[in-house]
């Protein structure tokens, strides 16, 4: 049995919207799984359910190999979750709250001090340790919930969205933990916005969209689609309304994109005449900053399969709309 | 043993973070202490009027101590989502709904003492049958304790939660025969009274303080304790419905 997660046709509504609609999706032990999508795909929601904190309407699903559809709590000692908001206790200090979660589970307070102390050290935490949770900035405040969320050793942890709104270094320094945690032979579900992050640390990945799986695959054969194409990027001033059209006319077979007014986005099938559209577009009295080769990414996959511009994601994601 | 190390943190855990706190120890003595002042002052020098007062104070005091304590600290919790952690834990919910609740009883408890401990200075209270009153005052507790969790768990925000209690605590204040007979009460209001839990632990109180009870002591016992198991099931049917929907 390879299968840390096993979910079968999972639906659940709330009112008029279909948060989630017959998702099926399986997790095998030890990998690293991302959850992408927008706001509102319903990663949460998912994450709900599996965790016992949702029932779903319909469908069927098995943690560890336990059918918890009907009675999530079975497996409760087997996950750990780490939710989209750092949602420890503010009056307590880091420590403490290490040993409450630690206590939830049972644990003897000779085992969960020196498991407390040592989660604390190994998130760079050890000199916050006695002061109140409350006062910690927001990445440490994020670090001590993932210490809190694996605090009772689980096999399966549940991240939702791990590194929003928190500074680049913390970020990296999460990105590591995690990674460390698989190492370790955790298997993590992960729910993110960051298209890059989910390309770095997962195995696999699952693209999500109005509730809806598109698509699951390895990162490496989502992008292999992509990797005879040739996409040259190119900074300029704010070109004139229709130059993809000019462009086109005047070099055929390649397809021209203007995802913002400064940036021309050029597809082939072959390398492409770098130098020759520079020239056409200074021709034209635009200036070029920049001519890049771009290497196909996850968040190009991205597009591609959802229709929704990355950037248009990490937006609204930013503004905090929905959840 | 590991609900049993569940049980005692979340217990701990209630009692260092909200009923412990300078601030809110000071509400659970003063409190009491003003509405023992308040009544015992205005029952002038019949100081063994004070005995007739001291049911009604002590289940005031509970009452006001255990609800809104219970109510604010679940809403609260629910708010900043903590409380999302506790029902992830692997704890049954009644386990997990007794933790929280159990340091708002015993802080009821506590209160309840204060006007005793005052009235004790003021008259003779060696005719208490302390074996009737110390239940009634642990499950007057209970119940109100109950009634808070039933409150948290249908309001959302935290002044809600305060505003909802009050729609309860405030009538029962006259309903439920604190400072006089329900029998004096126009006849239209006195099924209502017999409706609410808090009437049959001041019944005790007065039973067990000067004698002057109208329905037997374990009569008043098992409707109690009726209320309390029916308060704590809807509670956690109210849980399970709302919280993992």
């Amino acid at each position: 049995m390879n299968h840390a997660i096993v979910a079968e046709h999972l639906s659940k509504r709330f009112d008029a919207v279909e948060a989630v609609s017959d998702i099926s999706f399986t997790v095998d032990k030890g990998e690293i799984f991302g959850f992408l999508g927008p706001n509102g795909a319903g990663k949460t929601t998912t994450i709900n359910i599996l965790t016992g904190l949702a029932r779903p309407d319909s469908g069927r699903f098995a943690i560890d190999g336990i059918d918890c559809t009907e009675r999530p709590a079975k497996a409760r000692y087997t996950i750990g979750v780490v939710p989209d908001e750092s949602n420890l206790y503010p009056e307590l200090t880091g420590f403490d709250n290490l040993c409450f979660c630690a206590a939830l589970y049972g644990i003897s307070k000779s085992e969960r001090e020196p498991r407390a102390s040592e989660l604390l050290e190994r998130f760079g935490l050890k000199d916050a340790a006695n002061r109140r949770f409350g006062g910690y900035s927001k990445g440490m405040k994020r670090k001590l919930t993932i210490a809190a969320g694996i605090i009772h050793n689980p096999e399966i942890l549940f991240l939702d969205e791990p590194t929003t709104g928190i500074d680049v270094a913390s970020a990296r320094q999460l990105r590591q933990l995690i990674a460390e945690l698989c190492t370790g032979g955790t298997t993590i579900f992960l729910t993110t916005h960051y298209i890059e992050e989910a390309e770095r640390l997962c195995q696999r990945i699952s693209f999500i969209v109005s509730g809806r799986i598109v698509k699951i695959d390895t990162v490496e054969s989502l992008l292999q689609p992509f990797q005879d194409r040739h996409v040259l990027r190119v900074a300029c001033e704010s070109a004139p309304h229709g130059i993809e059209d000019q462009l086109a006319k005047r070099f055929p077979g390649l397809v021209f994109h203007r995802p913002r007014t400064e940036t021309i986005s050029i597809e082939a099938e072959s390398p492409i005449p770098a130098g020759a559209i520079v020239h056409f577009l200074e021709e034209q009295n635009i200036e070029v900053f920049e001519a890049r080769r771009i290497k196909p990414s996850l968040e190009d996959v991205f597009v591609r399969i959802t229709g929704i511009e990355a950037d248009a994601m990490s937006m609204n994601n930013k503004k905090g709309v929905g959840s | 043993m590991k609900l049993w190390i569940a049980f005692c943190n979340i217990l701990a855990k209630d009692m260092r973070t909200y009923y412990l706190k300078p601030p809110n120890i000071s509400w659970g003595l003063i409190f009491p202490l003003a509405w023992t002042g308040m009544f015992f002052i205005r029952s002038g020098d019949q100081f063994s009027g004070i005995q007739y007062l001291l049911p009604g104070v002590v289940a005031i005091s509970i009452l006001f101590g255990t609800t809104s304590m219970l109510a604010v600290a679940v809403t609260f919790e629910k708010k900043q989502r903590s409380f999302e952690r506790l029902l992830l834990a692997p704890i049954p919910l009644e386990v997990l709904m007794l933790a929280k609740t159990s340091g708002a009883i015993l802080f009821g408890v506590a209160n309840a003492f204060v006007p005793v401990i005052m009235a004790a200075f003021l008259t003779d209270l060696s005719g208490v049958s302390w074996g009737v009153f110390v239940p009634a005052v642990v499950m007057i507790a209970v119940a109100s304790t109950f009634m808070g969790l039933f409150i948290a768990v249908a309001v959302s925000e935290v002044f809600e939660a305060q505003t909802f209690s009050n729609f309860f605590r405030f009538p029962m204040i006259f309903l439920c025969g604190l400072f006089f007979p329900i029998s004096q009460l126009p006849v239209f209001l006195q099924p209502l009274s017999y409706a609410l839990p808090l009437t049959y632990g001041v019944d005790m109180l007065h039973g067990s303080v000067h004698g002057n009870h109208s329905l037997p002591f374990m009569l008043d016992l098992s409707i109690l304790g009726a209320y309390c198991i029916a308060l704590f099931l809807l509670s956690l049917r109210n849980i399970r419905k709302n919280w993992i929907a």
